[in-house]
């Protein structure tokens, strides 16, 4: 089950000019590749998930420089690409009383379109959606794409 | 260890002590009058004369002397000596306008060099102990008084002055301080240096006391302080019009000994000057009692404070001032309500998710005070929700309403994003032109 489980990088960043540019430099610099980014921006702050190639080296490049960052346990979907795709997933998981935190989506080069969801119940989100044959994506699948 | 520099005159009774104050006292109001012409000038507007003061009671008879006077004459014209009899000058920072010029003659220097020996002996400073000065060394008094006071009661100074971090840390280390003097915001910046630098000052140095100062600081500032770095964290009190730093809690941390014998203090209503009764909260005056070169009679020091003249649990009978919880120039009017930067540090150290490094900015916007308080994200109240964010803000928004009853807006900014000091800490910016 712990295989399933995707680090997604979190960070605090006052939402003011060049935050993202200097995020972008510590990566280059450290060779770190953005596969999945997202800002959930609230006035005069705003959090910015990515999920990365390279997730503890990236929590430590960010951390050096200076930034609040942590890691934090999400889900990797990889969603069928038909009418009723995320609503078999939202019925799955409502069904179980499983809490969506957030997601965010993004399709990848091989045309897939994956979802990340962070959930309030890691666990059993896991063993619902695996047992309704829906498919997701580990670490490696990450480093792949 | 001694446990009184001067047992004698520490242990001394209320009642002596204060006939060695009337003496004193009354000597003072005749040297003055003689020896300034500020002095006689003051004395005759308000229709005093020398020999109207016959007891303490007196003392109300005589006028205030206010930080601006000591700028109208500035550089020398308050001094009631000659130059040629002072062995040293400081000048004050200016920052709340033009710089003040103090003098000392030989024996002002040693009555200063003495009551910083009977406070450093009272939190158990002496011989065997390294005293680190980060204060800075020069024209403020706060380097070259802690440095004197330290060498008095026998400890090996290490004069490394403020700023220099890494130094800092690295000599602390390597030498083996064991007492820190500086202000307590540049004890944390120290503290969160070391960290970053993987340096646990609990662990890994000799620290066990700090003598922290030259700013306003909070009892819940002292607790974490004490917690983060598992030294014992002592206020010290003065500043240069009296001389420098001079007086400091003893072991029990509870309230300032002011030496009587030196300094004469009351507490007074800052509007109409009356003064109160010992436990009510007002501004301290302070009268020199031993000052040649620039001795101040009924000075407006501007802070804001309670007198308990109780005997302490250490044995002295010296009067105590409780901590300082603002100065009456810090005080910001917020639509009308008065806040101390004091009050907001005291609410924010109470909430473990705050950092210790905090903002107050003051804007007027369409006519109305606007009061902010941005805070920094520390690592470990982070949340990636945003939800756990807005809800730490307004935790914090309404804890602040509550003690100061305004409406105050909580900003959380990144962790490292606010001003460090290595000297007195700025915690206000105030954009109204007022």
């Amino acid at each position: 089950m712990e295989d399933k489980i995707i680090k997604q990088i979190s960070m605090f960043a006052e939402n003011k000019p060049g935050r993202l540019a200097n995020i972008a430099s510590n990566f280059r610099k450290s060779g770190i590749n953005i596969r999945a980014f997202t800002i959930a921006e609230a006035g005069d702050f705003g959090i910015i998930r990515m999920v990365v190639d390279r997730p503890d080296d990236a929590h430590e490049v960010l951390h050096n420089a200076g930034f609040t960052v942590s890691e934090t346990n999400v889900l990797g979907i990889e969603m069928e690409d038909v009418p009723g795709g995320l609503g078999k997933i939202a019925d799955v998981l409502g069904e179980r009383n499983i809490n969506i935190d957030y997601a965010y989506a993004f399709v990848t080069k091989t045309e897939k379109a994956l979802l990340i969801l962070r959930v309030n119940d890691i666990e059993g989100a896991i063993l619902v959606l695996q047992g309704a044959g829906i498919k997701l994506i580990d670490m490696a699948d990450i480093q792949q794409i | 260890m001694k446990e009184y520099w001067n047992p004698w005159i520490e242990r001394m009774p209320v009642s002596e002590l204060e006939k060695i104050q009337e003496k004193k006292l009354i000597d003072l109001v005749n040297y003055v009058y003689r020896h300034s012409d500020f002095y006689k000038k003051r004395f005759d507007e308000a229709g005093v004369k020398p020999g109207d003061i016959k007891s303490l009671e007196d003392l109300q008879k005589l006028p205030f002397t206010y930080k601006r006077d000591l700028r109208d004459t500035y550089p020398t014209g308050m001094f009631c000596v000659p130059n040629e009899q002072l062995v040293r000058f400081h000048v004050s920072s200016g920052t709340t306008g033009k710089p003040t010029v103090v003098g000392y003659t030989q024996n002002d220097i040693d009555v200063w060099t003495t009551s910083l020996a009977r406070a450093m002996t009272s939190i158990g400073v002496g011989r065997g102990d390294i005293v680190q000065v980060g204060y800075g060394y020069g024209l403020f008094t706060g380097g070259l008084g802690a440095h004197y006071g330290a060498e008095e009661v026998g400890a090996t100074v290490l004069p490394v002055s403020s700023g220099n971090t890494e130094r800092q840390i690295e000599l602390m280390q390597d030498l083996g301080s064991t007492v820190i003097a500086c202000t307590p915001s540049y004890f944390l910046f120290m503290n969160e240096v070391a960290n970053t630098t993987g340096i646990s000052i609990k662990g890994e140095t000799q620290l066990r006391v700090g003598i922290f100062g030259a700013e306003p600081w909070t009892e819940e500032m002292r607790r974490r302080i004490e917690e983060f770095t598992g030294i014992k964290a002592y206020d010290i009190y003065g500043t240069s019009e009296l001389s420098g730093p001079l007086f400091t809690e003893c072991m029990y941390q509870d309230g300032i000994h002011i030496w009587a014998d030196q300094f004469l203090i009351e507490v007074i209503d800052p509007v109409t000057g009356e003064q109160l009764s010992d436990g009510e909260r007002g501004e301290l005056v302070i009268t020199t009692l031993a000052k040649e070169a620039l001795p101040l009679i009924r000075y407006r020091i501007g802070d804001i404070t309670v007198i308990n003249r109780g005997e302490c649990k250490c044995g002295r009978t010296h009067p105590r001032i409780m901590r300082v919880l603002g100065r009456v120039d810090d005080m910001l009017i917020i639509r009308g309500i008065n806040v101390f930067p004091g009050q907001i540090e005291s609410v924010l150290m109470k909430i473990p998710q705050v950092g210790e490094h905090f903002m107050i900015v003051v804007d007027r916007i369409n006519e109305l005070d606007v009061m902010k308080v941005q805070i920094e994200m520390t690592d470990e109240a982070f949340s990636d929700k945003v939800n756990d964010i807005m809800a730490l803000e307004s935790k914090v928004s309404s804890s602040l309403k509550h003690v100061l009853n305004i409406a105050v807006k909580v900003e959380l900014v990144e962790k490292g994003s606010l001003p460090r000091s290595m000297g007195k800490a700025k915690r206000v910016i105030d954009n109204r032109n007022l």
